[in-house]
């Protein structure tokens, strides 16, 4: 799923970027942009985990072929 | 025949009338019908040994205990229900028929029903399952897959109308409402919920778009869960792409998919909380980057800090040489000053002496005692000698107060006074 990658991608890159940050060997001026990369990073990645939207779906196969269907769950057992 | 030939057969045949003969055949028939007829169905317990499943299905053994052997035999009709693996030297309990086998002159058991002894049927079957799984290294650790960072989508394969859907939907959207769901029902007991737990896991595999399977079912009695330890199970299970979680059952069970699977729970809600726990240490460990981000560039600023503030040191000692000279100066010049006003100060006392002096000098002192001064107007000429004078001149003369002017009468020019 593109979600998970993207979301993999940035945590690797943040890791990157706070070792970076935490070895003192950059420069002030690419220290402070790092730094605000690294918040925008984290920032996102929260983000996504913290999206409140989720499809539930079923999966069907006729014939060889998939497809979703949407999930209905009983509104009485809901209860 | 003829008579006399009969007569001698009857004769014989009279003789051996005590004697009763019966021909292999016969007897066999006698054998078989009073040894079916008194055992009838029969329980029978004991080891099995030389056990043959022969080509056509059947299966032939023996049955042993320390001082007999019975001959056994289980056709292909019956056998193929027997749920373990019969394997010399298992502990049985048989029921059936003795059946003569009167071509090998033989009587056997007819096997109808095959029981392990001890534990049961099911049971064993599970244990040899399990027993052959493991040393095909299907439980092996080493094929555990890592489930993924972050779960976004996951895959259940269970009954879609029971309690267990909806305890894990409950969870995810409470704990996880990130995470999308998509499920493929299937029966999860009875004869055919194997074949359709294995085929949901292979079809999660082909469409792909799942992170993770959840293979779940509520708790039941070992019979309920008996699919889940079905062969075919195990093995999708294990040649699963994607990473499995099971969930079988409640804590007591142990299923072959649970042994089986990447990540074992004991129920569907601990799956659900698996998920769960993924996101929220995901949460912790952004917010940890968080603050190592904040500490490092606040470290790095601090440093540039106190760089600055040494080179600002560095920079500050040559003006404090600056200041030092100015105080140095300041004080030269202070003592300069004082240096100066010394000198006025004695110049001005020296000055009020020969002030004095002089004053004592003065004439004026000497006209104070009666003496005059007499001057040659209108020069003013201060006159020491009278030979200067003429008669008519005008002079002036100062006393010690005042002073008058006065014409000369006559000059005389010897050591008199001259008198105006």
């Amino acid at each position: 799923m593109k979600e998970k990658q993207s979301l993999e991608d940035d945590i690797r890159r943040l890791q990157k970027i706070v070792e970076e940050l935490a070895s003192g060997k950059l420069t002030l001026g690419e220290s402070l942009k790092k730094y605000e990369e690294g918040v925008k990073l984290a920032q996102s990645c929260s983000s996504t985990l913290n999206e409140a939207q989720r499809k539930v779906e079923l999966l069907m196969k006729k014939e060889g072929k998939y497809s979703l269907e949407k999930f209905e769950d009983s509104p009485s057992q809901e209860k | 025949m003829s008579k006399a030939t009969s007569d001698l057969f009857a004769a014989q045949t009279n003789h051996k009338k005590d004697k009763h003969v019966y021909t292999v055949s016969q007897i066999t028939q006698d054998i078989k019908l009073i040894l079916e007829n008194t055992f009838g169905e029969v329980w029978v317990e004991g080891e099995v040994s030389n056990f043959k499943a022969y080509p056509s299905g059947h299966f032939y053994f023996t049955l042993k205990d320390e001082g007999a052997v019975l001959a056994a035999a289980m056709f292909k009709n019956v056998n193929k229900d027997v749920k373990f693996k019969i394997e010399d030297g298992l502990k049985v309990i048989c029921s059936g028929r003795i059946e003569v086998y009167a071509p090998r002159g033989q009587y056997q058991l007819i096997v109808e029903k095959i029981e392990p002894k001890g534990i049961g049927a099911q049971q064993l079957a599970f244990e040899q399952l399990k027993n052959k799984l493991f040393k095909e290294g299907l439980f092996d650790q080493k094929h555990k897959k890592e489930l993924p960072l972050m779960p976004f989508c996951a895959g259940l394969v269970t009954s879609s109308a029971g309690a267990v859907v909806r305890d894990i939907l409950q969870i995810l959207k409470k704990g996880a409402p990130c995470v999308d769901v998509v499920i493929r029902g299937v029966r999860v007991q009875g004869e055919h919920a194997g074949r359709e737990i294995s085929e949901a896991v292979n079809d999660f595999n082909q469409f792909k778009q799942v992170d993770v399977i959840i293979i779940c079912r509520g708790g039941g009695s070992a019979e309920d869960l008996w699919s889940f330890n079905e062969e075919i199970v195990a093995r999708a299970i294990y040649n699963s792409q994607i990473p499995t979680i099971s969930a079988v059952g409640h804590q007591i069970n142990v299923t072959l998919s649970d042994l089986v699977a990447d990540v074992f729970v004991e129920t569907p809600s601990a799956a659900a909380k698996v998920i769960v726990d993924k996101k929220n240490a995901l949460l912790a460990e952004l917010d940890g980057y968080r603050y190592e981000l904040s500490s490092a560039i606040s470290n790095i600023l601090h440093r540039l800090k106190n760089t600055l503030a040494t080179l600002k040191g560095m920079l500050k000692s040559p003006l404090d040489r600056l200041l030092e000279k100015q105080q140095l100066l300041d004080e030269l010049n202070s003592g300069l000053n004082s240096h100066i006003q010394h000198a006025l100060d004695m110049w001005e006392e020296k000055f009020h002496s020969l002030m004095e002096r002089l004053e004592a000098l003065s004439p004026l002192a000497v006209l104070s005692r009666g003496y005059s001064l007499s001057s040659l107007m209108p020069e003013d000429k201060i006159i020491k000698d009278a030979s200067i004078l003429k008669p008519k001149d005008l002079i002036k003369t100062i006393l010690a107060k005042g002073s008058f002017l006065s014409s000369v009468q006559e000059v005389i020019k010897d050591e008199g006074k001259t008198k105006s």
